[in-house]
């Protein structure tokens, strides 16, 4: 099995504070993955609010440069600062598409010149005539076409549809990684599951394997192969997606999984926070030694800590 | 563009107000095309006439018209504090969007000129330049060196818009569309920053015209050149206030005030056009 | 049990004219509601349903360009009956905090940042408590005790706290004076997970304490599953479903509602999710007859004509489709899953 792509004990650190007071925050402690070339993949990153997910999609996409680590793509290390045209070869293979359907177009200019621009600039189209038919073309991958978009501000599209038109437009290089930071977090709840399909239909239907980051386990458990749960940089668990969110090991997984408000109790009022757990996940981060992840019989990888107090 | 000039001309009363006392000093200064005289001779008429009939505006202490004569000022005033404007929107849309786009060092490096530029203190080296350069100091040279100094307050605010532009989503989705980084700044981001250019475009033509009339009472710039500022300056030399001959100070001064208040208002209108907190406010009761 | 809030026909539009566009958006159109004492109630609706607008009327907050067209809201404390649509401002500063209160989403613009904690609460819960100092002082503390929150809290700045822990500050800023109605705009979107159903349950807990009805905003179907009593769906500014919270998850008498209850994924489940086509109307220019016919999959000729009204369809249980007995439970539905699991 050839890797796609492999993130290999990557770490960032970010100085945070003023001149006097500068200290060193971990945003992305030694975080190891790898996603293989032959069988298409939905890779889950799953972590609250500074877990460190979004930074990692800004590494694995070149934005930022990992601390120590290396990320390869197709065997080839990472970094944004290389050649226009590596950068370009690059942009071609891995696409991202960004959490606010409403910002992912400048409000001021059309939605197809971006699509357009993506056409020509990596599947080289010489003439009008091809542009429209690659932008056609993936537009009707997602359930789109060109005479809808064509001309559109993006204030004239729903979020639904320019959440859409943006995967369409990272479709276009044909690229065989798609990064997607919470792709539905800031679509209406009628449009969010055709986004969610659309993402797995793409695996299913055109092989593409995509990272998908989100904070909401229901949806991951709804289309991961694969997760990789996050807790302050850390990963704490990883393995297969419905192992581990039907039966999480490590203690801040099972606190993620006992948090999540499910509507099959509708009514009945279930509130009560799981302390225990979260008792449980402060001491684990107070801890000196930041434990190991030991893989487990069922595939899945689990942080454990050495025997005694913190 | 069009209907937007239409809608502030229709509602907003300043913008209005504004294009009216602008307009009507730029048909003035057309009207110098279709004088009957030549700027630059003296007593083609009899001296210190008051208005009059014949003489609108009366004439000066050197026989010239002086309605004619102002035709030509306000032309060649208009004219040297639009090249200002343009020149200086030039250079501080080039430095603010590359420093805000671009980052890095490139931002720091301009940031590092912009500072110097703006700690240079402008009105001594326009004297220096006047004394260098003599009567080789003519009108464009003199709008260049203006507009070398009139860009660094306007490039740090387009710097600033760009700067919070870079880090939204639709400039990674250009950088992802192949887009070249020329391309997103003057594509993507410069429609952003257009407004606050027409509204500094404004400002810039209050402070260079400003700044001209001073020099020229001074007798810093060159004096044969027609412009507000040399017509005070000779009326100053010829003693006008003394004498009685008001007009030639008076008049000149109220159109530079109604010119100044004109470009106020527009620049004014503007800014509440692009802020929309006071759009908001206008909407309000 | 008596009604603390009524709102009869209430229509409050956006009527707007800068720069010569003229437009008239029908924010809230025609709703009518009642909140019982000691009862949560929950909204829901997507991004410009119109759903801020309508707490903006209920929360007293109706400023230009909003203004109100028709119908009242009238809040009962006690023996006082007060309409907020027609209310002067004192009177409605009267019934501020001490009866009705709000809990924001944003907790960082409520909190005023260069002002500590304690002086925020003295700021706004000292005159109607009619306390102040050492007596002042010792019922915020209990009060805060109440949200897990230490006394040093008192001390510190809003932005040395953490999200969640400002989110209590200002659910204790909220009912530290007993309000009788509680007003909470989507007080936990913007919270993690944990928290959030910390928080939710922290509400939740001093509602009951208190006595106080809460009307409950939030785009979140599985919040309101757990946290409201009775539900309103709310779509394209009209209320078009309104049922005990497990009624409307288990049966949806509304097209609508049912597409919502069945997207939501669920962990153990990996059934294809139904997708609604189609985007929520432009409020500005509203289709005739129900507004959720261009994209209902149950509209015959008569949903493209007329407005089907909000009636009683089941005890409890009001809808507004003229095909709610048609209406059934979508696959992926809490319903079907219950049926799937006994077959199993």
């Amino acid at each position: 099995m050839t890797a796609l792509l492999e993130v290999d004990h990557v770490s960032k650190q970010f100085g945070v504070g003023g001149l006097l007071s500068r200290r060193r925050v971990d945003a992305v402690s030694d975080v190891s993955f790898a996603i293989t070339a032959e069988v298409p993949d939905i890779f889950t990153i799953i972590g609250e609010s500074g877990s460190g997910k979004t930074t990692l999609a800004r590494m694995i996409l070149g934005l930022e440069k990992p601390s120590s680590g290396e990320i390869r793509y197709a065997g080839k290390v990472v970094s944004g600062t290389g050649s226009r045209a590596e950068r370009l070869e690059f942009m071609a293979a891995v696409q991202p598409v960004f959490q606010n359907p409403f910002e992912a177009f400048n409000p001021l200019k059309r939605v197809d010149r971006y699509l357009a621009s993506t056409a020509r600039r990596f599947l080289g189209t010489a003439d009008d005539a091809a542009t429209d038919k690659a932008m056609d073309e993936a537009l009707q991958k997602v359930g789109l076409s060109l005479a809808e978009v064509r001309g559109r501000y993006p204030h004239e599209l729903s979020g639904g549809q320019l959440q859409r038109a943006a995967i369409a437009r990272a479709l276009i290089c044909k690229p065989s990684l798609l990064i997607t930071d919470e792709p539905v977090s800031m679509v209406d709840a009628s449009l969010r599951m055709s986004i969610v399909n659309l993402l797995k239909s793409l695996r299913d239907e055109l092989g593409v394997s995509v990272i998908y980051i989100t904070h909401d386990l229901a949806t991951a458990y709804y289309i991961a192969d694969r997760i990789l749960i996050m807790q302050q940089g850390c990963a704490v668990e990883i393995g297969p997606a419905r192992v581990i969110l039907d039966a999480p090991k490590h203690p801040y997984a099972r606190l993620l999984k006992a948090s999540v408000l499910s509507a099959a109790d509708a009514g009945q009022g279930k509130l009560m926070p799981a302390t225990e757990l979260m008792r449980e996940c402060e001491e684990l981060l107070k801890r000196d030694d930041a434990g190991r992840l030991v893989t487990q019989e069922d595939g899945r990888q689990v942080r454990e800590y050495s025997a005694g107090s913190p | 563009m069009f209907s937007v000039f239409r809608d502030l001309l229709r509602y907003n009363i300043e913008f209005a107000i504004g294009c009216v006392f602008v307009g009507v000093i730029v048909i003035f200064a057309g009207l110098s095309f279709f004088s009957p005289f030549d700027p630059t001779q003296v007593y083609t008429v009899i001296p210190d006439r008051p208005p009059d009939s014949q003489h609108w505006f009366g004439t000066n202490s050197r026989g010239q018209d002086m309605f004619w004569q102002l035709t030509f000022a306000f032309r060649n005033t208009l004219g040297f504090g639009l090249t200002v404007a343009i020149l200086s929107r030039i250079i501080s849309i080039v430095v603010g969007l590359a420093a805000g786009y671009l980052g890095g060092w490139v931002d720091r490096v301009l940031m590092f000129f912009n500072d110097i530029f703006v700690a240079i203190p402008i009105f001594p080296i326009l004297i220096l330049f006047y004394f260098v350069m003599r009567s080789n100091l003519n009108s464009f040279t003199l709008a260049l060196i203006m507009a070398c100094f009139g860009w660094p307050f306007d490039a740090r605010l387009i710097r600033a818009v760009t700067l919070g532009l870079r880090h939204r989503e639709f400039t990674r989705q250009a950088v992802f569309a192949g887009m070249s980084p020329l391309k997103i700044m003057f594509e993507e981001h410069l429609p952003y920053v257009m407004p606050i250019i027409f509204a500094t475009a404004l400002a810039n033509m209050i402070w260079s015209i400003g700044l001209e009339v001073t020099l020229a009472v001074l007798g810093f710039t060159n004096i044969n050149i027609p412009t507000v500022g040399t017509t005070l300056y000779w009326a100053n030399n010829h003693s006008a206030m003394v004498v009685g001959v008001w007009w030639w100070i008076l008049i000149p001064v109220i159109i530079v005030i109604i010119l100044f208040i004109g470009l106020f208002l527009l620049a004014v209108s503007l800014n509440e056009y692009i802020d929309p907190r006071s759009r908001l406010r206008r909407m309000g009761a | 049990m008596a009604d603390i809030l009524t709102v009869d026909r209430l229509k409050a539009y956006y009527l707007m004219n800068y720069y010569g566009i003229r437009r008239e958006v029908r924010a809230v159109d025609d709703i009518t509601m009642t909140v019982k004492q000691n009862e949560v109630y929950g909204i829901a609706g997507e991004s410009s349903s119109g759903k801020t607008s309508f707490i903006k009327v209920l929360a007293a907050a109706i400023r230009p360009p909003m203004r109100i067209v028709a119908g009242s809201v009238i809040f009962h404390f006690g023996d006082r009956n007060v309409d907020v649509t027609s209310a002067s401002p004192e009177e409605i500063e009267s019934i501020r905090w001490k009866h009705l209160s709000y809990i924001m989403q944003g907790s960082m613009s409520v909190l005023n940042p260069v002002r500590r904690i304690e002086n925020i609460f003295e700021d706004f819960a000292a005159r109607p408590l009619g306390l102040s100092g050492r007596a002042f002082k010792d019922r915020v503390i209990t009060h805060l005790a109440k949200l897990k929150l230490g006394p040093e809290v008192l001390r510190a700045y809003a932005h040395e706290l953490s999200g969640g822990m400002r989110q209590r500050v200002t659910i204790g800023l909220a009912t530290i004076c007993n309000p009788e109605f509680i007003i909470a705009d989507e007080p936990t979107t913007a919270l993690d997970v944990v928290v959030q159903k910390d928080v939710l349950s922290l509400i939740r807990d001093l509602q009951k304490e208190m006595g106080s009805s809460v009307v409950f905003v939030t785009h979140d179907m599985s919040v309101h599953a757990n946290m409201a009593d009775r539900v309103g769906i709310i779509y394209a500014g009209r209320l078009i479903e309104e049922a005990p919270t497990r009624q409307l998850f288990v049966a949806p008498k509304h097209p609508y509602t049912a597409h919502l209850v069945a997207s939501l994924p669920r962990i153990g489940d990996t059934t294809q999710r139904p997708a609604l086509e189609g985007r929520p109307p432009n409020l500005a220019a509203p289709p005739p007859g129900c507004r959720f016919h261009p994209r209902c999959p149950l509209a015959i000729d008569i949903c493209k004509k007329e407005v089907p009204p909000l009636e009683e369809v089941v005890p409890g249980h009001r809808s507004a489709c003229w095909r709610w007995r048609d209406v059934e439970p979508l696959a992926g539905s809490i319903a079907v899953a219950r049926v799937a699991e006994s077959v199993a």
